[in-house]
């Protein structure tokens, strides 16, 4: 892959270009799943490609291919360069990046058990002994389970000279039990909704979510939700999950901090986002206990969001986003660094595979945990938790939001009480943060992984990581989406 | 080429000692020129291949793709496939292999575009809008895909089509507007009337005024249904019935909707794109999803099939999968009412461009959650007197499609929630817009 990349970007340079990365990726992947008792989906793949970027005449210009012969290199490096060049046509002013220093590294995410040896008749023999416990729980009409497992190794070169090889292994696993009578439809979903959990880790992850020993629990809920009360409407205090705190992370605050986002470079598609440049360190994004970070550091932990460089080759930072309830950081790029004046950028541009342009993308981004025992975070006189995300809609500024829950319990005086159904909350973002007012601590953090974040023209699918700890929010209007 | 690539699959496969072999072989060149601030900032084009093979023995299947075409990959790919499907379990439900049935050609490739070209397009769409006073943002895509279909039972199929879209926000300082088209023949769009479609939405918009949220007439343009309606087609499926996820579950011939409401799912409709045949090269036939209000048809995949004692319509994906099939080329039947005749009958009410960030609350009610966007407008004594502030919704697509009054002729509509369709704009009472955004 490394001559492969080397070859790509000469022969763009060569074209007279300022400024040339190339990307070449090799990819497999595996995915497992039941239904039913049945297998679902068995399957393998792999790709292979290089994405080639230039700017030529102040404009960008990008084409991939899978085409790894020299000839399939000299036409996507002709088409990238050709494409810059007809930018000319609409263009304001020149592209401009922020410096970044060369690197050359070599790079292997950590992970205990490679997931590719373990033989796929042991994948489903667990899926389906999951998918049996599911559907010992009478009521329990279709039962689902999934297991995936991706390897991409990524060769990363640039006209300043770095050479960055960088290998990520990722897995995904969990279950859903579903259950229909009398006109309703109830689900719970084990460890999260969206397929389970999913990070930077081999065949250890799926081991540690024991999924057998949950399987009971979850069928049993999603039976029970059909005789659960209905949510109240009405302002109560709320407590979430971490599974859930961490969408609510997602959506309100990590897409909104995205800066090419704030500049209008999105907004066709995902929209733009209320955090002008003016909220910079003014704006009191959340109460005072809430303290945000965007961390693609392996340090930070094995997240979807982990890297040691970004995909234009900057190094992986970690940002304060919010401190103590204070806005304070934009995730950036070269390009929007530098429009912005910023030094450099803080590395958070990242491309779905070899035949899509790097964006800014969410890395980890996540709530710092807070100071509170589980106990209390639970310690309200009259409040409702929720748990696992059933439904997710905010508009194009990041605003105004609705989530669902799969489940919910009344609290009182501390109390788990009675299970809910439907439950749904809803707010505005920041009127939501500055609500907070217990974080529960370290023990009770989960790194989540969402697989399937959507952003850009083509759209390009991302994994994400949220940590979060449970937390409780005064005063939020809950409901039951009953359309009233 | 696809067929000389079965041929060493399949040649593979039968050294191997395997019969039963299925292969999908796709090629798609796409390219995409996207503007934002009155700028082209992303400019981008991708060439790519893949072929997939799938083993079928006694009753187990399994697949295994690749985008590497040298005989080596392929040949590697065979033993993937071979050794997956030996892994897995016997599925008595998992068919033979398709038998060869006639398909009908659907001539629907037309010409790509250069990057000048597009360039030169968007410049004069930028213009549109940038000489209003407004900043624009959008895209436009061509794209040329071929996919072929070969069984060892002797399946050989294939469609080539093109796909062009265009897309455009126009935004002014406190309002914004948004058209898009979608077309095979890139020649069918015009760049220059999409951008002073949304221009005129941003300008018309502006200043817009905040009013309570509730239960309102409202106008649909025909992005917004198909955003909102095209989130129920998945539910016409017998997997999904068979699975009791569906919200057809015990609704099946019974009147859900109002009596004016069709709906079929039609491929070879003039407007409609894709290939006239599904994930196992079996046929599309022409499905009536809804006649007079009552859901009649539903999408059988081989597969289903038995359990559902109905036919395969030609609607399942590629196997093995767990969600069986879905219709894929709706249309549904319009009326003769203009937007404008819409507006002028409304003594209170709100016309709505286009609908956006759409998710289920409810499964079986259909409810589901969402926001306005890109032109919002208030009517008042049957004329739109000014921009709103955008509104979240909570609402049952099975009591909107109760409620619909007028509906304008069908068009072909391209959203961002759901696939394109040909969709008319509706006109529907008791629409329950539930909170109040701030812009």
């Amino acid at each position: 892959m490394k001559q492969i990349a080397t070859a790509a970007l000469e022969l763009a340079m060569r074209r007279g270009v300022t400024y040339a990365d190339v990307r070449a990726v090799e990819s497999r992947d595996r995915a497992v799943t039941t239904k039913n008792g049945m297998p679902g989906q068995i399957g393998a793949g792999e790709s292979a490609g290089v994405g080639i970027r230039v700017l030529a005449d102040g404009c960008w210009g990008f084409a991939s291919t899978s085409g790894l012969s020299k000839a399939g290199l000299e036409a996507a490096a002709s088409l990238a360069v050709a494409i810059a060049r007809s930018g000319v046509a609409a263009k304001k002013h020149d592209v401009v990046l922020a410096p970044e220093e060369k690197y050359e590294a070599t790079w292997v995410s950590p992970c205990a058990i490679d997931p590719f040896s373990i033989p796929v008749e042991e994948n489903l023999a667990l899926l389906l002994a999951v998918d049996a416990e599911l559907r010992r729980e009478k009521g329990i009409t279709l039962a689902e389970t999934s297991l995936t497992h991706e390897r991409s190794r990524q060769v990363f070169v640039s006209s300043i000279g770095s050479m960055i090889d960088q290998t990520r292994t990722t897995t995904g696993a969990g279950f859903a039990a579903y259950s229909f009578q009398n006109d309703d439809i109830q689900k719970r979903s084990y460890p999260n909704s969206f397929g389970g959990q999913y990070q930077l880790k081999g065949y250890e992850l799926v081991h540690e979510l024991e999924l057998l020993k949950h399987a009971p629990r979850m069928a049993s809920e999603a039976v029970a939700l059909h005789s659960a009360d209905t949510c109240p409407e009405g302002t109560f205090d709320l407590i979430l999950d971490s599974s859930q705190l961490g969408l609510q992370i997602h959506e309100s605050i990590g897409h909104p901090i995205e800066l090419d986002r704030v500049l209008g470079s999105e907004a066709n598609y995902a929209g733009m986002s209320f955090l002008t440049l003016d909220q910079l360190n003014r704006l009191h994004y959340g109460s005072d206990i809430v303290n945000v970070v965007c961390d693609a550091r392996p340090e930070h932990g094995p997240g979807l969001g982990t890297f040691l460089y970004d995909d234009e080759g900057v190094p992986a930072h970690g940002t304060s986003i919010i401190r103590n309830g204070l806005f304070t950081g934009y995730m950036t790029s070269r390009e929007t660094a530098a429009t912005v004046g910023d030094a450099r950028s803080n590395g958070t541009m990242r491309a779905a595979g070899w035949s899509r342009l790097p964006l800014i993308r969410m890395t980890n981004v996540s709530l710092l945990p807070g100071e509170q025992s589980l106990d209390e975070v639970f310690d309200v006189e009259h409040g409702i938790y929720m748990e696992t995300n059933k439904s997710w809609s905010i508009d194009d500024k990041r605003y105004n939001f609705q989530f669902g829950c799969e489940a919910a319990w009344e609290i009182r005086n501390g109390k788990r009480t009675r299970m809910l159904k439907n439950p749904l909350y809803s707010g505005i973002s920041t009127e939501f943060w500055n609500a907070c007012d217990a974080i529960a601590g370290r023990d009770w953090w989960t790194l989540w992984g969402v697989p399937t974040c959507g952003k850009g023209q083509p759209e390009q699918v991302m994994g994400t990581g949220h940590g979060a700890s449970p937390s409780r929010f005064r005063g939020i209007k809950i409901g039951s989406g009953s359309g009233e | 080429m696809s067929r000389d690539l079965f041929a060493i699959a399949e040649a593979a496969a039968r050294t191997r000692g395997v019969r039963d072999i299925e292969v999908i072989f796709e090629r798609h060149n796409f390219a995409l020129t996207r503007f934002a601030n009155n700028t082209i900032h992303q400019n981008v084009a991708e060439l790519d291949h893949a072929i997939s093979i799938r083993v079928l023995e006694d009753h187990r299947t399994a697949r295994a793709s690749t985008n590497r075409l040298d005989r080596a990959s392929i040949e590697a790919a065979v033993d993937q496939a071979i050794a997956l499907t030996r892994a897995s379990n016997p599925d008595e439900k998992i068919p033979a292999l398709a038998e060869p049935a006639p398909v009908q050609v659907l001539n629907r490739h037309f010409g790509m575009t250069t990057p000048e070209e597009r360039a030169a397009k968007v410049a004069e769409a930028i213009r549109i809008v940038e000489d209003a006073g407004q900043t624009a943002a959008g895209i436009f895509e061509t794209g040329e895909t071929t996919e072929s279909i070969f069984n060892s039972r002797g399946i050989a199929v294939e469609h080539s089509g093109t796909m062009s879209r265009f897309s455009i926000t126009a935004m002014a300082a406190d309002s914004s507007g948004w058209a898009k088209a979608s077309a095979a023949n890139v020649r069918d769009l015009d760049p220059c009337a999409l951008a002073a479609q949304a221009m005129r939405k941003a300008r018309d918009s502006k200043s817009p005024r905040e009013i309570a949220p509730g239960a309102y007439t409202v106008i649909l343009e025909p992005a917004a249904v198909l955003d909102l309606v095209g989130q129920m087609f998945g539910d016409f499926s017998a997997t999904a019935l068979v699975d009791q996820r569906s919200f057809l579950t015990d609704r099946l011939h019974t009147r859900l909707f109002g009596e004016n409401i069709h709906i079929t799912d039609d491929v070879t409709h003039a407007l409609q794109t894709g290939a006239p045949f599904d994930g196992e090269g079996t046929p599309r036939s022409v499905l009536q999803l809804v006649e007079a209000g009552v859901a009649k048809d539903i999408a059988v995949s081989r597969t289903a099939s038995p359990a559902a004692n109905l036919l395969a319509t030609g609607h399942g994906y590629p196997l093995p999968n767990e969600v069986g099939e879905a219709p894929v080329n709706i249309v549904i039947a319009g009326g003769t009412s203009s937007i404008d005749e819409m507006v002028r009958s409304t003594e209170r009410g709100i016309l709505i461009t286009r609908l956006w960030y759409i998710r289920e609350v409810d499964p079986y009610e259909k409810m589901m959650t969402g926001m306005t966007r890109d032109g919002t407008f208030l009517v008042e004594r049957g004329e739109v007197v000014g921009g709103l502030r955008n509104f979240r919704f909570n609402q049952s697509i099975l009591e909107m499609l109760s409620n619909v009054e007028l509906m304008s002729p069908a068009v072909r509509t391209s959203g961002e929630e759901a696939a394109d369709m040909v969709v008319p704009a509706m006109k529907v009472h008791n629409f329950h817009l539930t909170e109040v955004t701030r812009f």
